[in-house]
Protein backbone atom coordinates (compact mmCIF):
# COMPACT_ATOMS: atom_id res chain seq x y z
CA UNK A 1 0.00 0.00 0.00
CA UNK A 2 2.89 2.73 0.94
CA UNK A 3 4.63 1.82 -2.52
CA UNK A 4 1.59 2.11 -4.45
CA UNK A 5 1.32 5.99 -2.95
CA UNK A 6 4.31 6.66 -1.85
CA UNK A 7 6.16 6.38 -4.92
CA UNK A 8 4.70 8.46 -7.18
CA UNK A 9 4.21 11.29 -4.66
CA UNK A 10 8.24 10.61 -3.56
CA UNK A 11 8.72 11.03 -7.48
CA UNK A 12 7.08 14.11 -7.47
CA UNK A 13 8.26 15.65 -4.40
CA UNK A 14 11.68 14.31 -5.61
CA UNK A 15 11.58 16.35 -9.16
CA UNK A 16 10.33 19.48 -7.80
CA UNK A 17 13.03 19.43 -4.85
CA UNK A 18 15.55 19.30 -8.16
CA UNK A 19 13.17 22.19 -10.44
CA UNK A 20 12.67 24.34 -7.58
CA UNK A 21 15.19 26.86 -6.51
CA UNK A 22 15.99 25.84 -2.90
CA UNK A 23 18.50 28.73 -1.09
CA UNK A 24 21.01 27.25 0.61
CA UNK A 25 22.46 28.49 4.24
CA UNK A 26 25.90 27.05 6.31
CA UNK A 27 26.04 26.04 9.47
CA UNK A 28 28.77 24.96 11.06
CA UNK A 29 30.22 23.27 14.23
CA UNK A 30 33.58 23.41 15.88
CA UNK A 31 34.67 22.92 19.57
CA UNK A 32 30.93 21.54 19.78
CA UNK A 33 29.89 24.94 19.41
CA UNK A 34 26.97 26.38 16.69
CA UNK A 35 28.00 29.14 14.02
CA UNK A 36 26.81 31.00 13.45
CA UNK A 37 24.56 30.57 17.34
CA UNK A 38 21.63 32.74 15.12
CA UNK A 39 20.95 31.64 11.68
CA UNK A 40 18.64 34.00 8.96
CA UNK A 41 16.37 32.36 6.71
CA UNK A 42 13.57 33.92 4.77
CA UNK A 43 10.20 32.88 5.97
CA UNK A 44 7.77 31.11 4.12
CA UNK A 45 9.96 29.34 1.84
CA UNK A 46 11.82 25.95 1.77
CA UNK A 47 15.30 26.09 2.61
CA UNK A 48 18.31 23.84 2.71
CA UNK A 49 20.51 23.79 6.03
CA UNK A 50 24.38 22.71 5.00
CA UNK A 51 25.52 21.72 8.81
CA UNK A 52 29.54 21.34 8.25
CA UNK A 53 31.19 19.37 11.49
CA UNK A 54 34.27 20.22 11.62
CA UNK A 55 34.85 18.77 15.27
CA UNK A 56 36.07 14.63 14.87
CA UNK A 57 33.43 13.47 17.31
CA UNK A 58 29.80 12.95 15.71
CA UNK A 59 26.97 15.33 16.37
CA UNK A 60 23.19 15.48 16.42
CA UNK A 61 21.78 18.13 14.73
CA UNK A 62 18.28 18.35 16.36
CA UNK A 63 15.10 20.80 16.67
CA UNK A 64 11.80 19.94 18.15
CA UNK A 65 10.46 23.56 16.76
CA UNK A 66 11.31 22.05 13.45
CA UNK A 67 11.01 18.76 13.86
CA UNK A 68 14.33 17.78 12.77
CA UNK A 69 17.25 15.64 13.70
CA UNK A 70 20.46 14.59 12.06
CA UNK A 71 23.68 12.89 12.56
CA UNK A 72 26.80 14.28 10.77
CA UNK A 73 29.61 12.23 11.83
CA UNK A 74 33.27 14.01 12.46
CA UNK A 75 34.66 15.90 10.02
CA UNK A 76 31.70 15.68 7.34
CA UNK A 77 28.67 17.60 6.00
CA UNK A 78 25.22 17.02 6.12
CA UNK A 79 22.24 18.21 4.18
CA UNK A 80 18.76 18.96 6.21
CA UNK A 81 15.95 20.45 4.14
CA UNK A 82 13.28 22.93 6.60
CA UNK A 83 10.42 25.08 5.90
CA UNK A 84 8.34 26.79 4.70
CA UNK A 85 8.69 28.65 7.91
CA UNK A 86 6.22 30.97 9.89
CA UNK A 87 7.81 34.02 10.96
CA UNK A 88 9.79 32.91 14.07
CA UNK A 89 12.50 32.13 16.09
CA UNK A 90 13.25 28.51 15.98
CA UNK A 91 15.87 26.65 18.45
CA UNK A 92 17.65 24.08 17.86
CA UNK A 93 21.00 22.14 19.67
CA UNK A 94 23.52 19.45 19.20
CA UNK A 95 22.11 16.45 21.01
CA UNK A 96 25.59 14.98 21.85
CA UNK A 97 26.87 18.47 23.40
CA UNK A 98 23.63 20.10 24.90
CA UNK A 99 25.56 22.44 27.05
CA UNK A 100 27.48 24.23 24.39
CA UNK A 101 25.75 23.30 21.08
CA UNK A 102 22.65 25.73 21.03
CA UNK A 103 21.42 27.87 18.26
CA UNK A 104 17.98 28.86 16.43
CA UNK A 105 17.06 29.45 13.37
CA UNK A 106 15.18 32.86 12.36
CA UNK A 107 12.53 33.23 9.85
CA UNK A 108 11.94 36.54 9.13
CA UNK B 1 28.87 11.48 33.36
CA UNK B 2 25.33 12.42 33.86
CA UNK B 3 24.90 13.86 30.55
CA UNK B 4 25.95 10.80 28.54
CA UNK B 5 23.95 8.83 30.90
CA UNK B 6 20.69 10.98 29.90
CA UNK B 7 22.03 10.51 26.31
CA UNK B 8 22.49 7.00 25.88
CA UNK B 9 18.87 6.63 28.67
CA UNK B 10 16.45 8.58 26.17
CA UNK B 11 18.11 6.33 23.09
CA UNK B 12 17.29 3.35 24.64
CA UNK B 13 14.27 3.73 26.37
CA UNK B 14 12.66 4.13 22.95
CA UNK B 15 13.90 0.33 21.94
CA UNK B 16 13.32 -1.27 25.45
CA UNK B 17 9.44 0.15 25.96
CA UNK B 18 8.99 -0.55 21.99
CA UNK B 19 10.02 -4.30 23.21
CA UNK B 20 8.72 -4.51 26.43
CA UNK B 21 5.00 -3.83 24.60
CA UNK B 22 6.29 -6.79 22.02
CA UNK B 23 7.15 -9.04 24.72
CA UNK B 24 3.94 -8.28 26.64
CA UNK B 25 1.61 -8.62 23.48
CA UNK B 26 2.90 -12.50 22.89
CA UNK B 27 2.29 -13.49 26.63
CA UNK B 28 2.14 -16.94 26.49
CA UNK B 29 3.51 -17.57 23.52
CA UNK B 30 6.48 -20.60 22.72
CA UNK B 31 9.96 -19.54 22.15
CA UNK B 32 8.66 -15.67 21.79
CA UNK B 33 11.58 -14.59 24.05
CA UNK B 34 13.62 -16.44 21.20
CA UNK B 35 12.57 -14.33 18.46
CA UNK B 36 12.00 -11.62 20.01
CA UNK B 37 15.41 -11.52 21.97
CA UNK B 38 16.98 -12.85 18.95
CA UNK B 39 15.94 -10.16 16.90
CA UNK B 40 17.00 -7.56 19.54
CA UNK B 41 20.52 -9.02 19.66
CA UNK B 42 20.25 -8.96 15.72
CA UNK B 43 19.36 -4.80 16.45
CA UNK B 44 22.29 -4.11 18.69
CA UNK B 45 25.11 -6.18 15.84
CA UNK B 46 23.36 -4.33 12.86
CA UNK B 47 23.39 -0.75 14.97
CA UNK B 48 27.28 -1.36 15.09
CA UNK B 49 27.11 -2.03 11.82
CA UNK B 50 25.74 1.01 11.01
CA UNK B 51 27.56 3.36 13.20
CA UNK B 52 30.43 2.05 11.47
CA UNK B 53 29.52 2.59 7.77
CA UNK B 54 26.96 5.93 9.40
CA UNK B 55 29.41 8.57 7.17
CA UNK B 56 29.15 6.69 3.84
CA UNK B 57 25.25 6.00 4.84
CA UNK B 58 24.61 10.21 5.02
CA UNK B 59 26.73 10.59 1.92
CA UNK B 60 24.39 8.59 -0.27
CA UNK B 61 21.09 9.77 -2.05
CA UNK B 62 22.14 13.45 -2.21
CA UNK B 63 23.48 13.33 1.43
CA UNK B 64 19.94 12.52 2.71
CA UNK B 65 20.38 8.23 3.10
CA UNK B 66 20.43 8.72 6.33
CA UNK B 67 16.85 9.82 6.39
CA UNK B 68 15.78 7.54 3.76
CA UNK B 69 17.30 4.72 5.72
CA UNK B 70 15.61 6.15 8.74
CA UNK B 71 12.42 6.65 7.31
CA UNK B 72 12.83 3.02 5.80
CA UNK B 73 13.26 1.24 8.65
CA UNK B 74 10.66 3.08 10.72
CA UNK B 75 8.10 2.03 7.75
CA UNK B 76 9.47 -1.64 7.61
CA UNK B 77 8.51 -1.71 11.12
CA UNK B 78 5.04 -0.11 10.73
CA UNK B 79 4.16 -3.32 8.12
CA UNK B 80 5.47 -6.03 10.53
CA UNK B 81 3.57 -4.38 13.90
CA UNK B 82 0.26 -3.87 11.26
CA UNK B 83 0.75 -7.63 10.35
CA UNK B 84 0.47 -9.17 13.80
CA UNK B 85 -1.95 -6.95 14.99
CA UNK B 86 -3.85 -7.88 12.07
CA UNK B 87 -2.98 -12.07 12.86
CA UNK B 88 -4.02 -11.11 16.82
CA UNK B 89 -6.95 -10.09 16.04
CA UNK B 90 -7.87 -13.32 14.05
CA UNK B 91 -6.39 -15.29 16.98
CA UNK B 92 -6.72 -13.50 20.41
CA UNK B 93 -10.13 -15.65 20.98
CA UNK B 94 -8.24 -18.93 20.68
CA UNK B 95 -4.96 -17.53 22.58
CA UNK B 96 -6.78 -16.07 25.29
CA UNK B 97 -9.20 -19.62 26.04
CA UNK B 98 -5.42 -21.44 25.93
CA UNK B 99 -3.61 -18.73 28.61
CA UNK B 100 -6.47 -19.33 30.68
CA UNK B 101 -6.16 -23.66 30.77
CA UNK B 102 -2.63 -23.72 32.07
CA UNK B 103 -1.03 -26.60 30.16
CA UNK B 104 -3.06 -26.59 27.63
CA UNK B 105 -0.48 -25.43 24.99
CA UNK B 106 -1.30 -22.67 22.28
CA UNK B 107 -3.87 -23.98 20.29
CA UNK B 108 -3.86 -20.88 17.67
CA UNK B 109 -1.35 -22.00 15.37
CA UNK B 110 1.83 -21.11 15.34
CA UNK B 111 1.87 -16.46 15.42
CA UNK B 112 4.43 -15.60 13.00
CA UNK B 113 6.65 -14.49 15.56
CA UNK B 114 9.30 -13.30 12.97
CA UNK B 115 7.42 -10.28 12.51
CA UNK B 116 8.04 -9.07 15.85
CA UNK B 117 11.54 -10.00 15.64
CA UNK B 118 12.08 -7.47 12.52
CA UNK B 119 10.04 -5.03 14.91
CA UNK B 120 12.56 -5.58 17.68
CA UNK B 121 15.68 -5.36 15.74
CA UNK B 122 14.55 -2.74 14.00
CA UNK B 123 13.52 -0.81 17.21
CA UNK B 124 17.61 -1.82 18.60
CA UNK B 125 18.86 -0.70 15.05
CA UNK B 126 17.60 2.20 14.81
CA UNK B 127 18.24 3.83 18.24
CA UNK B 128 21.46 1.45 18.76
CA UNK B 129 23.19 3.08 16.08
CA UNK B 130 22.68 6.62 17.27
CA UNK B 131 24.20 5.41 20.87
CA UNK B 132 27.38 3.70 19.32
CA UNK B 133 27.75 7.21 17.44
CA UNK B 134 27.43 8.92 20.55
CA UNK B 135 29.73 6.30 22.36
CA UNK B 136 32.59 6.29 19.40
CA UNK B 137 32.96 10.06 19.67
CA UNK B 138 33.47 9.84 23.64
CA UNK B 139 36.13 7.19 23.41
CA UNK B 140 37.50 8.92 20.47
CA UNK B 141 37.24 12.40 22.94
CA UNK B 142 40.10 10.86 25.42
CA UNK B 143 39.78 12.91 28.50
CA UNK B 144 36.92 11.63 30.91
CA UNK B 145 36.01 8.50 28.58
CA UNK B 146 36.08 6.21 31.15
CA UNK B 147 33.60 8.21 33.22
CA UNK B 148 31.35 8.97 30.23
CA UNK B 149 31.46 5.24 28.82
CA UNK B 150 30.21 4.68 33.18
CA UNK B 151 27.52 7.39 32.39
CA UNK B 152 26.51 5.18 29.14
CA UNK B 153 26.32 2.14 31.04
CA UNK B 154 24.11 4.03 33.78
CA UNK B 155 21.67 4.98 30.60
CA UNK B 156 21.69 1.80 29.10
CA UNK B 157 20.61 -0.15 32.72
CA UNK B 158 17.87 2.75 33.47
CA UNK B 159 16.27 2.44 30.07
CA UNK B 160 15.82 -1.06 30.06
CA UNK B 161 14.58 -0.56 33.64
CA UNK B 162 12.14 1.83 32.74
CA UNK B 163 11.23 -0.64 30.04
CA UNK B 164 10.76 -4.09 32.71
CA UNK B 165 8.40 -1.53 34.73
CA UNK B 166 6.32 -1.17 31.74
CA UNK B 167 6.11 -5.07 30.68
CA UNK B 168 4.90 -5.89 34.68
CA UNK B 169 2.63 -3.19 34.49
CA UNK B 170 1.56 -4.88 31.52
CA UNK B 171 1.37 -8.18 32.96
CA UNK B 172 -1.09 -6.82 35.61
CA UNK B 173 -4.15 -6.57 32.88
CA UNK B 174 -6.31 -9.70 33.16
CA UNK B 175 -5.38 -12.01 30.50
CA UNK B 176 -9.04 -11.78 28.63
CA UNK B 177 -8.01 -7.65 27.83
CA UNK B 178 -4.26 -8.09 27.63
CA UNK B 179 -4.52 -8.94 24.18
CA UNK B 180 -7.04 -5.54 23.33
CA UNK B 181 -4.89 -3.36 25.18
CA UNK B 182 -1.23 -4.24 23.42
CA UNK B 183 -3.19 -4.53 20.08
CA UNK B 184 -4.21 -0.88 20.86
CA UNK B 185 -1.01 -0.03 22.03
CA UNK B 186 0.91 -1.32 18.98
CA UNK B 187 -1.45 0.50 16.63
CA UNK B 188 -0.36 3.87 18.20
CA UNK B 189 2.81 2.81 18.39
CA UNK B 190 2.86 2.14 14.78
CA UNK B 191 1.02 5.05 13.61
CA UNK B 192 3.60 7.34 15.49
CA UNK B 193 6.40 5.47 13.62
CA UNK B 194 4.42 6.29 10.29
CA UNK B 195 3.93 10.27 11.38
CA UNK B 196 8.19 10.15 12.50
CA UNK B 197 9.02 8.06 8.54
CA UNK B 198 7.04 11.34 7.36
CA UNK B 199 9.25 14.02 9.06
CA UNK B 200 12.26 12.36 7.67
CA UNK B 201 11.32 12.34 4.53
CA UNK B 202 10.12 15.81 4.60
CA UNK B 203 13.72 16.59 5.97
CA UNK B 204 15.62 14.96 3.02
CA UNK B 205 12.81 16.87 0.58
CA UNK B 206 11.57 14.31 -0.94
CA UNK B 207 8.22 15.34 1.20
CA UNK B 208 6.67 19.03 1.48
CA UNK B 209 7.44 20.74 4.24
CA UNK B 210 4.58 22.38 5.90
CA UNK B 211 3.87 24.39 8.71
CA UNK B 212 2.84 23.10 12.21
CA UNK B 213 -0.88 23.39 12.43
CA UNK B 214 -0.82 23.16 16.71
CA UNK B 215 1.66 24.09 19.22
CA UNK B 216 0.80 22.43 22.17
CA UNK B 217 4.88 22.47 23.74
CA UNK B 218 3.52 24.85 25.88
CA UNK B 219 1.23 22.54 27.82
CA UNK B 220 3.16 19.68 26.96
CA UNK B 221 6.85 19.86 26.22
CA UNK B 222 8.63 16.42 23.60
CA UNK B 223 11.43 17.65 25.97
CA UNK B 224 9.55 16.64 29.17
CA UNK B 225 9.78 13.10 30.14
CA UNK B 226 5.91 12.76 29.69
CA UNK B 227 6.14 14.42 26.47
CA UNK B 228 8.75 11.88 25.26
CA UNK B 229 7.32 8.78 26.86
CA UNK B 230 4.18 10.18 25.07
CA UNK B 231 5.93 10.76 21.77
CA UNK B 232 7.63 6.93 22.00
CA UNK B 233 4.13 5.35 23.01
CA UNK B 234 1.78 7.00 20.76
CA UNK B 235 3.61 9.63 18.97
CA UNK B 236 2.23 12.68 20.16
CA UNK B 237 4.12 15.62 18.49
CA UNK B 238 3.88 19.34 20.16
CA UNK B 239 3.98 20.52 16.36
CA UNK B 240 2.53 18.61 14.33
CA UNK B 241 2.44 19.35 10.85
CA UNK B 242 -0.36 18.04 8.22
CA UNK B 243 1.82 15.44 6.47
CA UNK B 244 2.35 13.80 9.93
CA UNK B 245 -1.36 13.96 10.77
CA UNK B 246 -1.93 12.55 7.44
CA UNK B 247 0.60 9.71 7.90
CA UNK B 248 -0.97 9.16 11.49
CA UNK B 249 -4.58 8.81 10.81
CA UNK B 250 -4.03 6.76 7.38
CA UNK B 251 -1.87 3.96 9.80
CA UNK B 252 -4.55 3.86 12.22
CA UNK B 253 -7.04 3.79 9.31
CA UNK B 254 -5.73 1.10 7.62
CA UNK B 255 -4.14 -1.24 10.28
CA UNK B 256 -7.28 -0.75 12.51
CA UNK B 257 -9.96 -1.96 9.63
CA UNK B 258 -7.65 -4.35 8.87
CA UNK B 259 -8.22 -6.35 12.33
CA UNK B 260 -12.02 -5.16 11.97
CA UNK B 261 -12.18 -6.77 8.99
CA UNK B 262 -10.20 -10.30 10.08
CA UNK B 263 -12.29 -10.32 13.56
CA UNK B 264 -15.35 -10.03 11.93
CA UNK B 265 -14.69 -12.69 9.60
CA UNK B 266 -13.58 -14.80 12.54
CA UNK B 267 -16.18 -14.09 14.46
CA UNK B 268 -18.54 -15.34 11.53
CA UNK B 269 -16.82 -18.84 10.92
CA UNK B 270 -16.89 -19.48 15.04
CA UNK B 271 -21.04 -18.66 15.12
CA UNK B 272 -21.06 -20.58 11.93
CA UNK B 273 -19.06 -24.01 12.93
CA UNK B 274 -21.36 -23.62 16.56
Amino acid sequence: MFARFLFPILLLAASGAVLADIPVFQLTIQNNRFQPTELHVPAGKKVKLLVHNRDAAPEEFESYDLNREKIITGKSSGTVYVGPLAPGKYSFFGDFHRDTARGSLIAD
Amino acid sequence: MLAAAIIVFREVLEAALIISVLLAATKGLPRRNVWIGGGAVAGVAGAVVVAAFAGRLAEAFAGSGQELFNAAVLLTAVLMLAWHNIWMSAHARSMVTSLKNVGAGVSAGELPLYFLSVAAGLAVLREGSECVLFLYGIAAGGDNSAAMLGGGGIGLAAGIGVGAVLYQGLLRIPVRLLFRVTGWLILLLAAGMAASAADYLSQAGLLPGYPPLWNTSMILSERSITGQLLHIMVGYQARPTVLDLTFYIATLLSIGSGMWLVAGRERRTALAAS
